[in-house]
């Protein structure tokens, strides 16, 4: 272990607060997905992937800008994640467990062996002008793409936050995910709620694969890289809570980072499971988890 | 005339059954009570009606309309308002949000505003704490609100299962005196109760349900000086 000189370390703050937004977006998916649904959806990942390989292939044949591709990333994966739950989700909701986990497991192996299949395990990258753009801020090099990453998902969380606070049907979403009963004798739908949710949380993460794409590669396991910090994340900010996401999404952005700079060379996932252990066994309600949620 | 109607229905959870063959008429403006022990089948009664659970045998009608088949927020649109054993509010959304869940449907959200004065004139400390977030409010203020909530869907027939549970005696007292006047204000009451003196004595009718059947039914008054009742329900 070396201890980083303040410049290297300030860099690693800025850069892990950047892609810690992204991972908030990411796990917020995932969190509003278990949270209303209590399933634990393990083809977040590769969604993620559709999203990426969605903003890639409007880059790469229509030449539309990745970020302006949000308007088509975003539709086209809330409506992908609503058929998903409808047609497959929707018949295992009651089943045990392990049922759930082997569905949405075995969506992602389908989805990702097609991804395979159509378009190779190459690596691809978005060749888009300001790919590597960067201005210095001091000591500071600061990403572009990772700056307008950061801010579109901080955005995105503040529209989605917005909505969940506000709006009636927001508020229905968040009255099935806290009581069930309730939900149904005020006349909500929850068979219309679940597929809404999961189409909501599928467009969280296909939105953080698009803002994602002009800075990181594209490729048919990408999501895996993301998706398992997410399980972190959730975890970290408690299962099923929105605001708790979002801040340990920037907690384990920073760790990796500041990890990285301290810690040499692979072993900077080694920080962020050392502290997914620590929250596990002190704090397995998450940080802001109730205690007995 | 009828408001509802339960024809012969049997609900079975897996192989068990919890009701055989009950059968109730709720007629317009009435109220009416089913009263018996813990786990005569009462909630799971209450459940079918509402649409949460389904019945394997037999018929439900409310108004003109045959129910057993449709989903729970179908009958809810129709005015058939179940407030839950155990309250079931949403614990940290705010006194107001829940009241507005209450309007979630697009017939009672047209009246949202004029649904809350009502809510409010009825239930004034559910005003003071309206930016409160329910799970902090009192055990009677709870069953207030989710009483108030049931009111905001714009009842024709309230079903109130076990509205005094867990409450002290004066909160009781009040909880009931409410549900007479939701009654005289226009709405048909249909009332579960393990409180079966006080339930019998607001009630017009009453069923007795025991181990799932109606062993018993009839003129509340009749009901109240019934040999079996005094001695099984009333302890005297």
């Amino acid at each position: 272990m070396t201890l980083p000189g303040i410049p290297l370390l300030l860099q690693s703050i800025v850069s892990g607060i950047l892609i810690g937004g992204v991972y908030g977006l990411v796990a917020i998916g995932l969190t509003l997905i278990f949270g209303v649904m209590k399933i634990i959806n393990f083809a977040h990942g590769s969604f993620m992937m559709l999203g990426m390989f969605t903003t890639y292939w409007l880059y790469v044949l229509l030449g539309i800008d990745p970020y302006l591709s949000l308007l088509l990333t975003i539709p086209l994966l809330f409506l992908f994640g609503l058929l998903v739950e409808r047609f497959l989700i929707d018949k295992i909701l009651d089943a045990p467990e392990h049922n759930q986990l082997l569905l949405t497991l075995g969506i992602s192996l389908v989805i990702e062996n097609l991804a395979l299949f159509l378009w190779s395990p190459n690596f691809r990258t978005i060749d888009v002008s300001y790919a590597n753009k960067a201005t210095t801020l001091g000591p500071v090099m600061i990403s572009f793409p990772k700056v307008v990453a950061f801010v579109f998902a901080i955005f995105l969380t503040t529209v989605l936050y917005y909505f969940l606070k506000n709006t009636d049907l927001g508020k229905a979403i968040r009255a099935a995910s806290e009581e069930k009963e309730g939900a149904l004798t005020v006349g909500i739908n929850l068979k219309k709620i679940y597929y809404i949710a999961f189409g909501i949380g599928t467009a969280c993460v296909g939105a953080a694969g698009t803002v994602a794409a002009p800075f990181f590669y594209v490729s048919p396991q990408v999501g895996g890289v993301f998706v398992i910090t997410a399980f972190v994340v959730v975890v970290l900010g408690g299962m099923g809570n929105f605001l708790g996401a979002l801040i340990g999404g920037l907690i384990i952005g920073l760790a990796e980072s500041v990890g990285a700079a301290i810690i040499p060379g692979q072993l900077k996932q080694f920080i962020i499971y050392f502290i997914f252990i620590l929250v596990l066994l002190f704090k397995p309600a998450g940080l802001f988890g109730k205690a007995n949620a | 005339m009828f408001l509802l109607k339960v024809n012969n229905i049997d609900v079975f959870y897996g192989d068990a059954q919890v009701l055989h063959q009950v059968s109730l008429t709720v007629r317009e403006k009435e109220i009416i009570t089913i009263v018996g022990v813990n786990g005569a089948g009462k909630s799971t009664l209450l459940k079918t009606i509402g649409g949460i659970l389904k019945a394997a045998n037999g018929e439900i009608w409310f108004m003109d309309d045959r129910i057993d088949l449709l989903p729970s927020h179908q009958i809810v649109d129709k005015g058939l308002i179940r407030i839950p054993e155990g309250r079931k509010i949403f614990p940290t959304m705010t006194v107001l949000e829940n009241l507005e869940l209450g309007s979630y449907l697009p017939k009672a959200k047209v009246k949202r505003s004029e649904s809350l004065e009502k809510v409010f004139d009825l239930f004034p400390v559910l005003k003071d704490r309206e930016k409160q977030s329910s799970g902090t409010l009192s055990g009677g203020e709870q069953q207030m609100l989710a009483i108030g909530r049931g009111l905001m869907s714009l009842p024709k027939l309230l079903m109130l299962d076990e509205p005094s549970l867990g409450l002290a005696p004066l909160l009781v007292k009040q909880i009931f005196n409410t549900v007479r006047e939701i009654n005289v204000q226009g709405t048909t009451i249909l009332l579960v109760e393990q409180n079966v003196f006080n339930a019998l004595d607001m009630a017009a009718e009453g069923y007795v349900l025991e181990n799932g059947r109606i062993v018993l039914e009839g003129k509340s008054q009749d009901l109240l000086t019934d040999e079996y009742i005094k001695e099984a329900y009333l302890g005297v």
